[in-house]
């Protein structure tokens, strides 16, 4: 009973969290002595999937786009007919979306924000609550399991294969939901995706002074993200909110600008593996959370470190 | 049109946490326990459906006693009836079972729940909920609109955002965005009286089945130390970052 994964591309590309879901998946099928199948939507490449431990694929042509009823159905005429008792998904705002109903379809147990490989007999996995301020071991008591990988978490490993592919036809239900519009920023890094998230708070003083953070994040290759206090006061929009009620972040590298790092900021970006400080005030909350600090004006700081990533990048690449 | 405001009875989002009974169950003591404030972004719009379209709104938790006073809040913010489940939640899938039961028999249009709570920060009671009634379901819902028994409703997506359209009966994941959080609105004295008066009625669970349970807990392990660099070595910084952290 092999284990399966769902694999999400973008514009035919494998996301970085999906090419992590493979490796986790390829982990957990050598602890439990099995093979690794994937499923792959409106994507007929899939040889990189053959550098992260996937052993076959299951190639799913679906044209009308996500819906997370239909997708979930799929994924679980997949897991039906690879008879696959674990099942591992990303933590992207669609696998979360599908989780739940592909969890009910299945009568399987869910967990998600998994950082941790699996313990067997009993099975269970390390999960965050309490919004990253603490780790709880979940037992899953069903056959079937359901695991939803936090981002970054548990990295990509490679692990060559000899993959097969096979095209898969699934029954195709009707969906009650149809997408009237997308509106998605195609040259920005979301906030999900990234390795590297630069975020303000109200130090910077007013939305005219983002210019030097979206110059900063895009020296680093970063989504730019806020506090929650900015949000509500209109200078950012909703979406770039992190936090306990905003978007968490799970990012290697997190640079926080004029942010004193109140106890629900800090909740939502506590995953984040590296955290930089950068506030005029040296009592500010976030000096205790942080790696690594600096004690200054923004104004100053962050255009001295513009410019001198500039010339660290260049030297480097 | 009938709502229903899913409700979950949670630590404020200040406390410190901490854990009892050797690490094996969520230690109450000290803390204040608020509306879960997804559900409270969502409990505001079912208010605004109230005030301008006439709607009527039950607000629905799975707790104990101790969880009255949570519902009451919702109460004296305007919903007209309450439901209180009478178990501890155990894990997602018990709970959706649960408030679903509670949704089929009131034949509800719209169910709001809030994304995820912020304890257990599960995120699938919503979507459990919709696949056991067979409803539609949008996640990380940002704007809702119903016109007759069509819906509108707007989806965070990663990097962006996606209109949907959908009928009734929807169940809706909500959070902020669904209204500002300066629309979140303060009980005043009024509202807290009256709510004395409204109907809490409790309801005895009608079966336990759990998929998952959670064994044991830990706090993160202690930070170590900041390394703090001078405002004028930004050079230090690129280095340490570079070659200690290794993530530039």
């Amino acid at each position: 009973m092999p284990v399966l994964v769902y694999i999400e591309s973008e514009n035919k590309m494998f996301k970085k969290a999906a090419l992590e879901v493979a490796s986790y998946g390829r982990a957990v099928a050598n602890t439990l002595n099995t093979s690794l199948s994937a499923v792959v939507f409106n994507n007929e490449d899939c040889s990189q999937l053959a550098d992260y431990g996937v052993d076959k694929v299951l190639t799913v042509n679906h044209s009308n786009g996500f819906n997370a009823k239909v997708y979930a159905d799929i994924i679980a005429q997949a897991a039906l007919k690879e008879s696959a008792n674990v099942i591992v998904l990303s933590s992207s705002a669609d696998s979360r979306y599908l989780a739940p109903i592909l969890a009910v379809g299945l009568k399987a147990g869910y967990v998600p924000n998994v950082v941790e490989l699996p313990k067997t007999q009993p099975f269970s996995v390390k999960r965050t609550a309490f919004s990253n301020k603490a780790f709880c071991e979940t037992e899953i008591t069903t056959e079937v399991k359901i695991i939803g990988v936090s981002n970054n978490a548990f990295g990509l490993i490679e692990h060559t294969t000899s993959l097969q592919s096979e095209p898969f036809s699934p029954k195709i239900t009707s969906s009650d939901i149809s997408v009237e519009k997308v509106d998605k920023a195609t040259d920005k890094v979301s906030i999900a995706d990234a390795e590297t998230v630069v975020s303000a708070g109200r130090g910077l003083k007013g939305p005219e002074n983002w210019n030097m953070i979206e110059e900063l994040a895009d020296v680093l290759g970063a989504a730019t993200a806020c506090s929650k206090p900015v949000s509500d006061l209109g200078w950012r929009p909703h979406s770039e909110h992190v936090g306990q009620t905003g978007k968490p972040v799970a990012s290697n590298l997190y640079i926080a600008i004029g942010i004193s790092g109140a106890i629900q900021h800090l909740a939502g970006i506590n995953s984040s593996k590296v955290k930089v400080v950068i506030n005029t005030d040296p009592e500010a909350p976030f000096f205790k959370a942080a790696d690594y600090g600096i004690v200054g004006d923004a104004f100053e700081v962050v255009p001295e470190l513009i410019e001198k990533l500039k010339t660290f990048k260049a030297q480097n690449s | 049109m009938k709502i229903l405001v899913c409700i979950s009875h949670v630590p404020d989002t200040t406390s410190k946490i901490n854990f009892t009974n050797d690490n094996t169950a969520f230690d109450p003591n000290g803390v204040q326990f608020v509306i879960n404030p997804n559900d409270e972004f969502g409990l505001t719009r079912a208010m605004w459906f109230k005030e301008k379209e006439n709607a009527s709104v039950d607000v629905v938790n799975v707790g104990g006693p101790e969880t009255e006073s949570t519902l009451r809040k919702a109460l004296a913010i305007g919903a007209d009836a309450a439901f209180r489940i009478n178990t501890t939640p155990t894990d997602g899938y018990a709970v959706a079972k649960e408030l679903s039961k509670v949704a089929k028999d009131g034949n509800y249009d719209l169910i709001i729940a809030g994304r995820e709570s912020i304890d257990y920060n599960g995120g699938m009671v919503p979507g459990m909920m919709a696949a056991e009634l067979g409803a539609s379901f949008v996640n990380n819902c940002i704007s809702l609109e119903i016109d007759g028994t069509n819906a509108t409703a707007i989806r965070e997506i990663d990097g962006g955002k996606e209109t949907l359209s959908s009928t009734l009966p929807l169940v809706i994941g909500g959070q902020k965005g669904l209204v500002e959080e300066s629309d979140l609105k303060i009980p005043n004295m009024r509202g807290i009286m009256m709510a004395r008066k409204k109907p809490l009625m409790v309801l005895e669970p009608a079966q336990q089945q759990t998929c998952t349970s959670s064994v044991k807990f830990e706090k993160p392990a202690p930070k170590g130390a900041i390394k703090m660099v001078d405002a004028d070595n930004i050079d230090e910084l690129i280095d340490l970052l570079h070659n200690e952290a290794k993530v530039i």
